[in-house]
């Protein structure tokens, strides 16, 4: 069995996906180069209005309901993968017919998703999740399936045996539905004009005619034709292996100045990207955002404006720039020399399908690295993974949600800063400062912790800390012997006053292949400031010169 | 635990321990007492009839609280003190620098990491140290470190997941050159410490709403006290809200006491009044520290001559000056520990002593 998902008026349909608030309106697309732009497709609304594809965009314009839309590659790219992947969702052998029809090998799908007609109604549900209206048809042979879904509206089931009664009302133009350009719409029409001059309107008529008489006068292709017609043109699928490539993208016709409606527009991207990637059962790791900005003041691209402002201020209204673009070379936001591109990308520790979370770390994102200029393009791409599989146990301690705790990460680090939030990580240095900070991940330190003996566990807690000053404090020490015997730190009036007692001094260095070579002296010492009495280390920089103060023991 | 605490703790059925032969405390005039008392509980025994209250208790009869589940400190001496940290509550701990605060911070964080949970300590002063970290022993992978300080996000230009790279100190000599140029001002000071404080406290919020956390400790330890005590009680009451009926222990480091009635259990840590400094001059501790300095080739002679074997010795009572100061180790502290408060028990205040001992002391 095969079935045939088939978008109707497919330009309309691309539109529609990208703005669902138009489902109810009067739409139209228009193509052509200004001032010839012509209308190519029209909604049943826009019909009813007597808007017909043949009109040029200045008439349609006098209809002051009708909405007018270009013509927009880059959407009809995005709906089409979505037909995909609504096909591939059910089948992996899926046909490419063409940009509104795929066609699926059902062999062997009813163990999983129940009989035939549970699996249109599943596709239909499925397309609409998609935010695709789609007729979707079965039949015993793949052509069949698609003139059925091409003829019928919604869902139709054709049994074995029966295509080419359930064919027959069809009008013959059904046959040619995928000749829409060039020599073959020609072909295609003269085909029709000579079917009508001998009194064939369906393809019950066609498939009546003698075989012999038609392919005397219409040749091996009139032949085909009746095959057709009759729903008996038995043929292989050809399978296609969509590659797992996840974009939406939607082209402005003016340009957006502030980050609210970004935010509106990338969510609606979200959702589909999301509905896309959950219909193929998987999730995301990793988000690319890349704004196309308008280049205002028509400077060189390569001019460098490291200086726009973030306008992460709740209370001031978030511009996403009216200034020229600029070049940072940052790792950060990149705009392409060429392109003026503004790409931002967000890498997630685990894969996750959230919409919503997905939006408001690319808010936060946005609002620390605003784009610095007008936007004309959004593309955002979802990189695909398999999505996280973790089971909770009732006696493991709780761990933070991995959508809630990336958001409170991003907020933090709108907070205090992107590398001040984090867990630590020692560098394999002897170098004071040998720590980085990296993404805290929960899942992946859900692993079982080392069970350690009480009594050395509870030995090895009990470690004198030390807290630094950062950076170390700079102090005035007089010596005597060598030895620090009285501290003064002008920076901080408790770190300062006589030495009761000190150790040292214990050498450090190293990096001396490096630039960056460091060498000094630590002491460790108490002070006696007044009544206190406080424990500090001491650091004397042999290569800078100078004495510092690293930090407290506490 | 407060009487809403208790109220919503009834209206959610939650159970409670009682003692057998309760009375109701109610205050009442001495001579009328009995008659109140006869009244009120009348009243209440009239209240209970109601079928839709069957269920219910007088919050007078409820002679003990719920106890608040405990955790460990990871120091077994605090744990004696105070029966462990209070899940769901808030905890204070003060003292003045180098009284400990930071080594029971990180007993607590090793603890804590060693359960299996997440921790997150919110570091207002950018003054924690990750070798000391590792060396009580946090799993550094279940913590979660937010170091506050003059940064924000716009100005932040370091590069994504960039790893600081070593600095020479001549750099650090230039940040402190123009620190101490502006440290006189006294304004500048404070607004860069509400700054760092409104900081923890929007993180803090955060945290506690994300969940999930074991511990979040709160690190004001570097906060001047009339900086901290600036914060509002009602901030205090709203983390107190937002932790209990949650496992986490909300854990806040501090000089001073200044989240009042909120906390449930106060300590304060100091350094005990004598011999609290021992140096023990222990020739493997002292190896091990010049090993970690790699020193050996560099400015050291021999070891035996600068550490003899068994010789302790106390800071007071040393000359400075006298003698060679790397004969001499630092081994540790020994803190005394004093509970101020604790709503888990009603017992006097009393205290406890415990040591500390440094990474190389062994």
């Amino acid at each position: 069995m095969f079935a045939c998902i088939y978008i109707p008026n497919f330009s309309i349909a691309a539109a529609l996906r990208a703005e669902p608030e138009l489902h109810s309106h009067p739409v139209a697309i228009f193509a052509g180069k200004p001032p010839l732009e012509k209308l190519i497709a029209v909604n049943e609304y826009a019909k009813r209005l007597g808007i017909t594809p043949t009109m040029t965009k200045a008439q349609a314009e006098l209809c002051s309901e009708l909405a007018l839309r270009p013509r927009s590659p880059l959407q009809e790219n995005s709906t089409h993968a979505a037909l995909l992947d609504c096909a591939q969702s059910f089948s992996p052998y899926v046909e490419d017919a063409a940009c509104d029809t795929v066609l699926l090998n059902l062999a062997g799908m009813e163990s999983l998703f129940g009989s035939i007609s549970k699996i249109c109604r599943a596709i239909s549900d499925r397309a609409v999740a998609l935010g695709l209206s789609a007729n979707v048809a079965t039949a015993s042979n793949p052509d069949a399936a698609l003139l059925a879904a091409r003829g019928f509206p919604g869902t139709t089931i054709i049994p074995v045996g029966k295509e080419a009664e359930q064919l027959g009302p069809l009008p013959t133009a059904v046959l040619f539905n995928d000749r829409l350009e060039g020599e073959g719409k020609k072909t295609a029409d003269n085909l029709v004009e000579t079917l009508d001059r001998w009194g064939i309107h369906n393809l019950r008529a066609l498939a009546a005619l003698p075989e012999i008489a038609l392919s005397e006068r219409l040749g091996q292709e009139g032949l085909r034709l009746q095959q057709l017609a009759r729903g008996a043109a038995p043929r292989t699928l050809v399978p296609v292996e969509a590659p797992l490539v996840f974009e939406e993208a939607i082209e402005l016709e003016h340009p957006i100045v502030l980050l609210e409606p970004l935010a509106f527009l990338l969510n609606r991207l979200l959702e589909q990207l999301c509905a896309r990637l959950g219909s193929r059962a998987l999730a995301t790791q990793e988000l690319r955002l890349t704004l196309e900005l308008s280049n205002l003041t028509g400077v060189d691209d390569e001019f460098e404006n490291p200086g726009i402002p973030s306008e992460s201020d709740g209370s001031k209204q978030n511009h996403v720039g009216t200034a020229a673009s600029g070049v940072r070379r940052s790792e950060g936001p990149q705009l392409s020399r060429r392109h003026t591109k503004f790409i931002r990308k967000l890498s997630l520790p685990i894969p996750m399908l959230d919409a919503k979370v997905f939006l408001k770390l690319l808010q936060l994102d946005l609002n620390a690295h605003p784009p610095g200029a007008p936007i004309m393009k959004i593309h955002l791409t979802a990189e695909p993974a398999r999505p996280r599989s973790a089971q909770g146990g009732l006696f493991l301690p709780p761990s933070p949600e991995p959508e809630k705790l990336e958001l409170t990460l991003a907020r933090i680090a709108g907070i205090v800063g992107e590398q001040k939030v984090g867990a630590v990580e020692l560098l394999d240095t002897h170098h004071p400062k040998g720590f980085r900070m990296r993404r805290f991940v929960a899942e992946v330190a859900r692993r079982v912790p080392e069970k350690k003996t009480p009594d050395s566990a509870e030995a090895q807690s009990a470690v004198t800390a030390l807290r630094r000053f950062r950076p170390p404090l700079r102090a005035n020490v007089t010596l005597e012997n060598g030895q620090p015997e009285r501290l003064h730190c002008a920076k901080k009036k408790e770190v300062q006053g006589e030495v009761l007692w000190k150790a040292g001094p214990w050498r450090f260095s190293g990096d001396w292949w490096e630039r960056d070579a460091w060498s000094r002296d630590e002491w460790d010492l108490a002070l006696r400031n007044g009544e206190a009495i406080s424990f500090h280390r001491l650091v004397h920089d042999l290569l800078g010169g100078g004495w510092f103060i690293e930090g407290t023991y506490d | 635990m407060s009487s809403a605490v208790i109220s919503t703790s009834a209206a959610l059925r939650r159970p409670f321990l009682f003692e057998a032969d309760a009375e109701p405390d109610v205050y009442c005039h001495p001579e009328r007492s009995g008659t109140c008392v006869k009244r009120i509980s009348r009243g209440v025994e009239g209240s209970l009839d109601d079928p839709r209250l069957a269920s219910v208790l007088p919050a007078s009869q409820l002679a003990i609280r719920p106890a608040s589940e405990m955790a460990s400190s990871g120091i077994p001496e605090l744990d004696a003190l105070t029966g462990g940290l209070p899940r769901g509550c808030l905890t204070e701990i003060c003292g003045a620098a180098s009284s400990g605060r930071t080594t029971v911070l990180l007993a607590t964080l090793a603890a804590a990491t060693r359960r299996g949970e997440f921790c997150a300590v919110i570091d207002a002063n950018d003054s924690l140290d990750p070798q000391s970290m590792a060396a009580a022993g946090v799993d550094l992978d279940r913590l979660l470190w937010v170091r506050c300080g003059e940064e924000i996000a716009s100005k932040s230009k370091s590069p994504e997941g960039g790893c600081p790279t070593p600095r020479p100190f001549r750099r650090v000599e230039i940040f402190s050159q123009k620190d101490s140029t502006i440290a006189g001002s006294k304004e500048i000071s404070s607004r860069e410490s509400e700054h760092r404080l409104e900081q923890v406290l929007r993180a803090t919020d955060l945290l506690l709403e994300s969940g999930g956390f074991g511990l979040i400790i709160l690190d004001l330890a570097d906060v001047p006290p009339q900086s901290a005590r600036r914060i509002p009680l009602t901030t205090w009451f709203r983390f107190r809200r937002a932790v209990e009926h949650k496992a986490t222990i909300l854990l806040a480091i501090e000089q001073q006491p200044i989240a009042g009635s909120c906390s449930s259990l106060l300590l304060k840590l100091e350094p005990a009044p004598k011999n609290n400094h021992v140096v023990d001059i222990e020739p493997s501790a002292a190896k091990r520290r010049q090993s970690a300095a790699h020193a050996a080739s560099r400015g050291f002679g021999n070891e035996k001559d600068q550490a003899p074997e068994g010789r302790k010795k106390n800071y007071s009572n040393t000359p400075t000056g006298t003698e060679l100061s790397h004969i001499n180790l630092f081994t540790g502290l020994e803190i005394h520990a004093e509970l101020i408060r604790s709503r888990m028990d009603r017992k006097p205040a009393h205290s406890i002593a415990f040591e500390t001992k440094t990474a190389w002391a062994g």
